[in-house]
């Protein structure tokens, strides 16, 4: 059982950290109003009203956030290689070359298919 | 773990891993279709507009064909195992993969199948020169937007290789040999198969309607399978089937994890085969996807499922067979009786194709109910035979589909049927044919598949499943006679259905898939002596 005290603290911490911000945050914080704030939350469009005629939607930020997203995972994965890249010897770095490939050619698509032109 | 040990590990100069020892040539079938698809991302970047879409089916059919000639060689190369049972190949890649005798044949089977859709989706003159998906799904249909798209001929070809992923992923579904090797494929072969969903150009909110809905379903039915594998993790402690297997037998830890488990796994593999009562999905889906998809997608998806399916019960959870088989019972005859019955009910062809396909994964499961293994029929060879009819027999059928069209594009309502047999009797008789097959008739494949599923279920003691089987045949024989009778007989709806011209492209597949379905059901021979060398699968 002692060894999953370090757990259990760290789960009391977080729990009473939590309900602290949210009980502290209307006592301290100032209350300025305004229309995009009681908005509900949209990443980045309108969520209301509909566009005309039911017609399109910008998804530009949605865009931005996949490709983040793209290179967010290749460097979830390239980080513990880098810390120790030397242990997997060449095949290491050939296999993760040919990650970076792949993931290059995501990339590739997007910039060649406009999405990296915000307008 | 205490604080010394702790710094015990910390502590230790670190050693080198030692690199896996991979066997490219063994894998190269999945190989060349991944990196197909790749190239093809390639060429949506920098072919130019005009020349994509044919590029793009050039570079898919050499990529399917090549890997197909590379599965003949790999599997004409494997060495025999011989263990409790026959087998064929072996574990690869430090055991993350297995090509064995089965798993050869499922490649083979879905590069067919990968082939077959690539030439659905390859029609374009159905429609006026313009292929079944629509170039951008958010213009409203007939707008001013959409005809200007279609006079600059931008055009949707991404779905190339986007069937490519989805076909590597049924292929290294079809072959994984770890839990978390499997949960992966099974991503990769369903994240492309949701979009392609939602990609039709006529009824364009049906089937973006029947990708949400996939979507929604498979991400639940993933989160099942995950939370299966977590628990026999915790069971067993490894991924890896031989070693969940080990630890099955000698029944280590308590039996409510792995049950609990097993469970877990059994219903996220279920929803993917469309097993009542996880089959919700499966008619919207099917209805109103684009049916070149629905082809691809009601042969692929069962065929890599099923195989994995049998994989992961047979090969790690085999020790506690008797624990599962019930559960297999039960659903084999409510998915037999649901599908047949239901299916009477349908006044849609797609909608009716969907119900027959549930009801075919119920026979499916009495063959896996069997648990035969060792000589003649075989729960494995059984159902590998199975899926190859089956999914010639579908794709034939939804092939169909796409040629019976008035002016808002395919008439799938069946009333708009009657009297196809007058406006054009060659599609009236392979379309016959087709439903022949999915009864069971004699000289068709479904016959002789259905025979050796219930021969395999009979060996295994499994009668009653056997009689139901049986039975629901029966009902569904009633209903295919009748759609058969509307085709024929029937007097024709105003001005009755109207056939389109297609391109040799889907014609060939019409005649590959008529020719397939009617040579299993006179000569199955062949194919009968390949699935059954294939053998058992080897860990």
């Amino acid at each position: 059982m002692t060894e999953y005290t370090p757990v259990l603290v760290l789960a009391a911490i977080s729990g009473a950290f939590a309900v602290f911000s949210v009980l502290i945050a209307p006592l301290t914080g100032p209350k300025r109003y305004n229309r995009a704030k009681v908005d509900s939350y949209e990443c980045g469009i309108e969520p209301t009203p509909q566009a005309a005629g039911g017609g399109r939607v910008p998804v530009k930020y949605f865009i931005t956030a996949m490709l983040f997203i793209v290179f967010d995972v290749e460097i979830i994965f390239l980080y513990p290689f880098a810390v120790e890249f030397d242990l997997l010897g060449w095949f290491g770095i050939v296999e993760m070359l040919l990650f970076i490939a792949t993931v290059f050619v995501a990339y590739v698509y997007v910039w060649r298919r406009g999405g990296l032109e915000w307008d | 773990m205490s604080a010394v040990s702790v710094q015990a590990i910390v502590g230790a100069a670190p050693s080198p891993i030692e690199a896996p020892d991979v066997d490219y040539a063994t894998i190269s079938p999945l190989l060349i279709i991944l990196g197909a698809a790749v190239l093809g991302v390639l060429v949506e970047a920098f072919v130019p507009r005009a020349y994509r879409f044919v590029t793009q089916i050039a570079v898919a059919v050499v990529g399917v064909v090549a890997a197909f000639v590379a599965t003949v060689v790999v599997g004409a190369g494997l060495d025999t195992v011989d263990g409790e049972v026959t087998g064929r190949g072996g574990p690869t890649a430090m055991g993350s993969l297995s090509v064995d005798g089965p798993a050869v044949v499922t490649w083979a089977m879905l590069l067919f199948f990968g082939l077959l859709g690539v030439l659905l989706f390859a029609e374009r003159r159905l429609d006026g020169g313009l292929s079944a998906f629509t170039s951008q799904a958010s213009t409203p249909p007939g707008s001013a937007d959409e005809r200007h798209a279609t006079r600059l001929r931008i055009e949707h070809s991404e779905v190339f290789p986007l069937a490519m992923f989805a076909l590597g992923g049924m292929m290294f579904f079809a072959s994984a040999n770890d839990l978390l090797g499997m949960f992966v494929a099974l991503e990769v072969l369903s994240l492309p198969l949701y979009l392609m969903c939602g990609l039709a150009r006529r009824r364009r909110l049906l089937s973006q309607e029947a990708a949400m809905k996939y979507f929604l379903l498979g991400a639940f039915s993933s989160a099942f399978f995950l939370y299966g594998i977590a628990m026999v993790y915790g069971y067993a402690g490894s991924f890896g089937l031989a070693e969940i297997s080990t630890a099955v037998s000698s029944q280590i830890g308590g039996q409510n994890l792995l049950l609990a488990g097993m469970a877990l796994i059994l219903v996220g593999l279920l929803f993917k085969v469309a097993a009542v009562p996880f089959h919700a999905w499966t008619p919207d889906v099917y209805q109103g996807a684009p049916t070149p998809v629905t082809a691809f997608m009601a042969a692929g998806t069962k065929a890599a499922a099923f195989v994995a399916m049998l994989r992961i019960f047979f090969v790690a959870f085999g020790g506690a067979r008797w624990d599962w088989a019930p559960a297999v019972w039960a659903i084999a005859i409510i998915t037999m009786l649901f599908g047949a019955i239901a299916s009477i009910a349908q006044t849609d062809v797609k909608r009716m194709l969907a119900y027959s396909s549930i009801a075919h994964a119920g026979f499916l499961l009495v063959g896996m109910a069997g648990l035969t293994s060792g000589d003649g029929v075989t729960s494995v060879s059984a159902v590998l035979f199975y899926l190859v009819a089956y999914g010639a027999a579908a794709i034939g059928a939804f092939a169909v589909v796409t040629l019976v069209r008035d002016a808002g594009g395919e008439t799938t309502h069946l009333g708009r049927w009657a009297g196809l047999g007058k406006e054009s009797p060659v599609l009236a008789v392979a379309f016959t044919i087709f439903l022949l097959s999915f009864a069971g008739i004699p000289l068709t494949g479904g016959f002789i598949s259905k025979w050796s599923v219930f021969a395999a279920a009979w060996d295994g003691g499994a009668w009653p499943l056997v009689v139901v089987g049986v039975v629901a045949s029966a009902l569904a024989l009633f209903f295919y006679i009748r759609v058969v009778v509307l085709l024929f007989f029937a007097p024709p709806q105003g001005d009755g259905p109207t056939v389109a011209v297609p391109s040799p492209l889907t014609w060939s597949v019409v005649a590959i898939t008529v020719a397939v379905t009617i040579v299993l059901g006179v000569l199955p021979g062949p194919l009968l002596d390949l699935v059954q060398q294939a053998g058992a699968f080897v860990r």
